[in-house]
């Protein structure tokens, strides 16, 4: 069967941190189906060339899973005539991972912290809180619907 | 990659998990789960021992399931959980709702 993600790949001259980079682009369908091989295909370009410990190999693929979840399943919820887009900067210092969807978007402010006594029982709503723990550097859109996530490469 | 199912010591159920736990394949694991609790089980132990990644739908999972044997009057124990998978549920303080051992011998003696 032909996976219905589409990658790009291609060498720049700077990164916004300066110096070379490489920048992967990543489309795929609204499908939860389709994270997995996403994670794994751009885990496998960020990581490429440089020495990486188990464990930003573990946060790498935790936060671009989470982020590709709440883009399919809370801004595209599912319609599969809407795509995810993952664009990830390859720089020699820092990952920078833009991952977007074609939701309205939402305040990323107004979620609540699952750790917090009376949301410990409640299955939802880690994901995002993972991805803020697990990164050096959080940012949204206006919108709401892009999260940019920085993971150090040390 | 997936699931199985055997029987520990003392009557236990054992759900071991291969690979992972994520957004695609938690329902299995609710199935298995519900499965087991319609069968009359009550003592249930999942192990991570061979899992090497688990999401926040996977530990939502969880959490729904320690709810509904809670509710049965059951008792569930996690165990076998690496150094990453581990750092998740300390991160997100469910090491405080789960019985966690390092393995799952520890567990089913504490059953």
């Amino acid at each position: 069967m032909t996976s219905p993600l589409r990658l790009c790949v291609r060498r720049t001259s700077a990164s916004a941190a300066g110096g070379a980079a490489t920048l992967v682009t990543l489309r795929l369908p609204s499908d939860v189906n389709c994270i997995e091989e996403a994670v794994e295909l751009v885990t496998r370009h960020c990581l490429a060339g440089h020495a990486a410990t188990a464990t930003t190999r573990f946060r790498l693929r935790v936060v671009l899973s989470e982020a590709l979840s709440n883009a399919i399943l809370r801004g595209n919820c599912e319609d599969c005539n809407k795509w995810v887009e993952v664009r990830a900067e390859l720089g020699p210092e820092a990952i920078t991972l833009y991952v977007t969807d074609e939701g309205p978007g939402f305040d990323p402010s107004a979620v609540p912290e699952p750790i917090q006594p009376e949301q410990l029982d409640e299955a939802r709503g880690r994901g995002l809180f993972l991805i803020r723990k697990l990164v050096d550097a959080v940012q949204f859109n206006q919108q709401g619907n892009s999260i940019c996530m920085i993971l150090r490469r040390s | 990659m997936g699931f199985s199912e055997t029987k520990g010591a003392g009557g236990v159920t054992v759900v071991q998990v291969d690979g992972q736990l994520i957004i695609g394949n938690r329902h299995e694991l609710k199935d298995l789960v519900q499965a087991a609790l319609d069968r009359g089980e009550r003592r249930l132990l999942v192990d991570f021992s061979r899992t090497g990644y688990i999401d926040s739908s996977g530990l939502g999972a969880l959490v729904s399931l320690s709810k509904r044997i809670r509710e049965a009057g059951g008792e569930l124990r996690l165990s076998g959980l690496n150094d990453d998978l581990r750092s998740l549920f300390e991160l997100t303080k469910l090491d405080t709702l789960f019985a966690i051992t390092e393995t799952p011998e520890q567990a089913l003696a504490s059953f």
